[in-house]
């Protein structure tokens, strides 16, 4: 192939050239040229190597179809592998190089696997590098993934931002060929809400490469004016540089628009590209078709494209891919690029039609260049590109001297999206292909996309397709004049690869995974005859190209060995997306700390003044500890907040407990069929710790539940389980009891809410609290819980309720008094020595009580598991209420709550070590139990844990070993209660 | 998929949640709460679950919307959706 640039004609913008460089070489192009034609008009005819052989390869065709023409684009941070050069648009400095070579495109080493061949057969994955076994992770598989691969990733931090859109109309039309112009241009007129979705920068599609005539113009101009009155349309909507990359049920599409993949950069400001998710109530798919390209020997050499690729680069781009040309062909689509080469004055040497003789309508073309009727390409000469090409005939084989092949095969409608619902296409014998036969899912198919190739036909279906599926949302749209188009006869046949016609040389099938017709030969006769056994087996259709260029030639060939008709013979679907998208595009804003939302508590900003380190509890961010110059390990600080609280009193934020309110005359009996225990006890004023099962009798969560009225309570809920306890008792409100009269509120973010804790906390709450003292011992006990204002007036709730095990309260005020009521707390707490404690203080104390937590209520534990038995109300139904007493819910070889207190006190016991018994071997027939939780206890100058042991409770006093076997330790320790500190609770009572 | 809630309208799928089909919870008078019988229609209502390839009855809740639990009749072979209503106006 020795390309070159023609000297009129052509979409291009001559009065603008671009510099560009491939492979280190410094080249020039014209705005309006994709980077494959550019390199045809710089006379590059190889430009990568294949994926396992590493043969060269040319450019096959001139669209997304394409399957050899894979390039690097740019450089450092923002190369990017895999980009085809057939639809890289052109832009001053691109900077690409070619892939799969090693050192250079010219001289690559690895080529030697196409003398390997017979390695890389069907099926080389389960059959090769087998043996020695040791040799695969040294050996074979550093050197495969060395030759494989397409391109490289850059390995860098991609340094381009994205975005994700959202969209609804009433009628999406997928592709700005001449069909979907028209639908969108019906339907737009109609006044329906329209978006149009094109994968090139200019719409027209095939109106721009084809040279077709339409009412006096030719296809450029036509495809203007259908555009201008679109564009003239505000109800239109045109998204250009746009793929819809996959469907989804009820008319939801993934598009994504390549808005600065055509600039060197993109602007400030300016996404490199936008993934479009659209809601279309209904959709004409105008997808056009592939071209199938012709099995023959070296068929895959340089100089071998597809027509219709030609006539694009012809027509649209002014290059020509070669100075002579043989067409072969099975349709009229081959005698069009003909003609479109003699009118250009290319050299067309020969035209090898599969069928018999010149087609009507092409009567001109016969008559200039030299006719092969009923012949095929036998294979392609020549060193590094095609330099002739053998025509059989009858006769015999004669060698024509030719640059360019350009091959026909058929076509096969792109209905990918539609395959996307796992509709099966039918085969369609009149055109040679797989349709599908109508809507389906609201999507029409329309125009080649549907199988009918000649223009006048798809302008007429595109409007057909756009009344039609309008109708269906009950609208109206007129059809439109369409142009007076000459008719132009239009037939397609079939050319497929006839077994037993092998040859020295190699079919190529599917060019981007180097699958030949001999490997589809070998599935075969290895008994892999079904199309997807076909496809796994050989990897056919597989690669980045979803087998466009290739699937059905395929299933012809295994139709054709297994002696079935095509239509027999099964048809494989692809997957979304259709192209390649990018990680940054489908990741989109959501990338570092936008991952997900970040919820920060009302006090957040007084926690950063204080020093907090935060920690992530699902969104939240919490204080973890607030440590203080001179402390030198988080331990320290930790060892600090716990003893200060412990002897004095310190502050915590506890905002991010789940917050239920329950109001009305039935709350109590909804919380008693809610809770397992009995809320409707509880006295006005008062507040109690409560128990949450599952249905299956396992525990769902635990917390408090206070009292303000008779008909008004609080739910406390822990922070991780908030949003599911709140779903669950909206279930349970509305679907389970829905006569109870009862109305439920998540004020989670309504309040800020602090934990005030040790002996001197009433102390520090009596001082905020605005009538006098009502915080003692006697007026406001354990468990008092109470609606009253704090600080001069700001409303409140407070409850003695402890976590710590010491005496304490919960404050919660208005989200917006927070900040200052923390001020406050802090001010009246100062003579009192009051210190802010973090996360990791509340767990270590709550270790030393042996309270339950996340690691304890995993889902898994019961309340006979936690010791919380007792609590269970059997004279009542509730949630869990049946099942929690099944005997095996209640074993007491069940892993059990229990203390764990090591031999020596200064052994740190681990969270998730097994528990074995003393003396045996660390095997899981021996495994006992596991610790939950664990800590240092400056309170008992100990390392701790809280852990589940099968029949814990009745061996308290027991030696165990603890074994952790990944990070390598045996700790003898002691089973205790899980209460390791003042296990009668008198701190409570303090103050 | 889109769900058209009886409040909200048409919304996208990652409005709502799915929790299962859509069944009844027994009714046990208290004294037979631990009856053999109670166990065995309570283990069927937990862990019974239909999964029928084709018209199926399942509770969703629309939590991104008006946190309202919603009867959704759906044909599981096509993901059409048939029917949804407002689990409170939709008693079996």
């Amino acid at each position: 192939m020795s390309g070159f640039r023609l000297a009129r004609g052509g979409l291009i913008d001559r009065s603008r050239p671009l510099s560009f460089r491939f492979d280190g070489r410094s080249l020039s192009g014209f705005a309006g040229d994709t980077l494959a034609s550019a390199l045809i008009a710089n006379g590059v005819s190889t430009v990568g190597r294949s994926f396992k052989l590493h043969r060269p390869r040319g450019i096959l065709g001139a669209g997304a179809e394409e399957p050899n023409a894979l390039v690097e684009l740019r450089s450092g941070d923002r190369r990017e592998p895999n980009v085809k050069a057939t639809v890289a648009e052109l832009y001053d400095g691109l900077d690409a190089s070619s892939q799969n070579r090693w050192p250079s495109l010219r001289f690559d080493l690895l080529a030697v696997n196409g003398l390997l061949k017979p390695v890389f057969a069907a099926g080389f994955y389960y059959k090769t590098f087998m043996w020695p076994a040791a040799f695969w992770e040294k050996v074979y598989e550093p050197l495969i993934r060395r030759a494989a691969g397409l391109g490289r990733a850059s390995g860098l931090p991609d340094p381009d931002r994205y975005e994700r859109v959202f969209a609804a109309c009433d009628l999406l039309v997928v592709g700005g060929g001449p069909a979907g112009l028209m639908a969108t241009l019906t339907a737009g007129r109609a006044g329906a809400d329209v978006i149009l979705v094109d994968e090139d920068h200019r719409p027209g599609g095939r109106l721009l490469a084809d040279g077709v005539s339409a009412g006096g113009m030719d296809g450029p101009a036509l495809a203007a004016q259908l555009v201008g009155e679109i564009r003239s349309l505000p109800n239109v909507r045109v998204l250009s540089r746009t793929t819809a990359a996959a469907a989804f049920d009820h008319g939801t599409f993934i598009a994504v628009e390549r808005v600065a993949d055509h600039l060197p950069l993109p602007q400030p400001e300016m996404p490199r590209q936008r993934v479009w998710e659209i809601v279309a109530e209904r959709t004409v798919l105008a997808t056009g078709a592939s071209e199938r390209p012709l099995v023959f020997a070296d068929n895959d050499r340089p100089g071998v494209m597809l027509a219709g690729g030609v006539s694009q680069y012809v027509n649209r781009h002014a290059v020509s891919p070669g100075r002579r040309v043989v067409v072969a062909t099975a349709t009229d689509a081959g005698w069009a690029t003909a003609r479109d080469l003699v009118r250009a004055g290319v050299n067309v040497a020969a035209v090898v039609d599969a069928r018999g003789s010149a087609p009507r309508g092409f009567e001109d073309v016969a008559a200039e260049v030299a006719v092969f009727p009923a012949a095929r390409v036998d294979r392609t000469l020549g060193r590094g590109k095609v330099e002739a090409v053998a025509i059989a005939q009858a006769g015999g084989t004669v060698e024509v001297p030719a640059d360019l092949v350009a091959v026909s095969g058929g076509f096969n409608p792109a209905i990918q999206l539609i395959s996307h619902f796992g509709v099966r296409p039918t085969w369609e014998p009149a055109i040679g292909g797989f349709v599908i036969g109508g809507p389906v899912h609201g999507i029409h198919p329309a125009g080649a996309a549907a199988g009918r190739y000649d223009l006048a036909a798809c302008l007429a279906d595109g409007a057909r397709a756009a009344v039609a599926a309008l109708s269906e949302i009950g609208r109206t749209a007129a059809m439109p004049d369409l142009p007076s188009i000459e008719p132009g006869p239009h037939a397609a046949g079939t050319a497929f690869w006839k077994p037993g016609t092998l040859r020295p040389g190699r079919a190529f099938v599917d060019l981007q995974h180097d699958v030949t017709a001999a490997d589809v030969d070998l599935a075969h006769r290895e008994g892999y005859v079904s199309v997807e056994h076909l496809k796994r087996y050989t990897t056919l259709g597989m690669a980045t190209d979803q087998g466009r260029t290739s699937n059905v030639d395929g299933l012809a060939i295994m139709a054709a060995l297994r002696g079935l008709p095509i239509a027999d013979a099964g048809v494989t679907l692809s997957r979304p997306p259709v192209v390649p998208l990018s990680i940054g595009a489908v990741a989109g804003a959501r990338t570092g700390h936008h991952f997900r939302p970040t919820r920060l508590t009302p006090i957040h900003a007084w926690a950063e003044e204080q020093g907090a380190v935060f920690v992530d509890t699902g969104q939240w961010k919490r204080p973890q500890y607030f440590p203080r110059p001179g402390e030198t390990s988080w331990l320290d600080t930790v060892n600090r907040e716990v003893m200060a609280v412990r002897s004095g009193v310190g502050v915590t934020d506890v905002s991010t407990l789940g917050k239920i309110e329950i109001h009305g005359p039935d709350a109590a009996a909804f919380l008693d069929r809610v809770y397992a225990n009995r809320p409707s006890r509880i006295p006005v004023g008062r507040s109690r710790y409560a128990l949450m099962l599952r249905e299956d009798g396992f525990v769902m969560d635990d917390g408090t539940v206070a009292r303000f009225a008779e008909d008004r309570f609080a739910a406390s809920v822990s922070t991780a389980h908030a949003a599911a306890v709140w779903r669950h008792m909206l279930f349970c409100q509305q679907v389970l009891w829905p006569d109870l009269d009862v109305s439920l509120a998540a004020v989670t973010d309504v309040w800020a809410q602090f934990a005030i804790a040790g002996p001197k906390s009433a102390r520090v709450v009596a001082a905020l609290v605005d009538d006098g003292d009502p915080v003692s011992r006697e007026s406001f006990g354990p468990m008092t819980a109470r609606e009253l204002t704090v600080c001069g007036g700001i409303s409140a709730r407070l409850a003695a309720v402890s976590f710590s095990g010491e005496r304490a309260f919960e404050l919660a005020v208005p989200a917006s008094a927070g900040d200052a009521v923390v001020r406050r707390i802090m001010r009246a707490g100062d003579e009192h020595g009051i210190v802010a404690y973090g996360t990791e203080a509340m767990a270590v104390m709550r270790i030393e009580k042996g309270h339950p937590a996340g690691a304890e209520l995993n889902g898994q534990t019961t309340a006979h598991d936690l010791g919380f038995a007792k609590m269970l109300a059997r004279d009542k139904d509730h949630v869990g209420r049946v099942l929690s007493q099944r005997p095996a819910l209640n074993d007491p070889a069940r892993p059990r709550l229990v203390g764990l207190k090591p031999v020596d006190p200064s052994t740190p016991l681990k969270g998730g070590a097994h528990v074995l018994p003393a003396g045996a071997a660390a095997t899981a027939d021996n495994d006992q139990g596991w610790v939950t939780s664990s800590a240092y206890s400056p309170t008992l100058a100990s390392h701790i844990a809280l852990a589940l042991v099968t029949r814990g409770p009745e061996r308290h006093g027991e030696v165990v070993q603890v074994w952790d076997g990944i990070r390598g330790s045996v700790v003898q320790a002691t089973i205790a209660a899980p209460c390791h500190l003042d296990p009668e609770g008198e701190r409570l009572h303090a103050g | 998929m889109r769900i058209t809630c009886p409040h909200c309208g048409p919304r996208d799928l990652i409005e709502f949640t799915v929790l299962g089909e859509a069944r009844t919870r027994p009714a046990v008078a208290v004294e037979d709460l631990d009856s053999p019988a109670a166990v065995d229609a309570f283990a069927a209502y937990v862990y019974d679950r239909a999964n029928p390839a084709g018209i199926h009855r399942e509770h969703w809740f629309h939590g991104f919307g008006c946190q309202t639990w919603l009867v959704v009749t759906r044909d599981t072979l096509n993901h059409a959706v048939l029917a949804v209503a407002d689990v409170r106006e939709e008693r079996p």
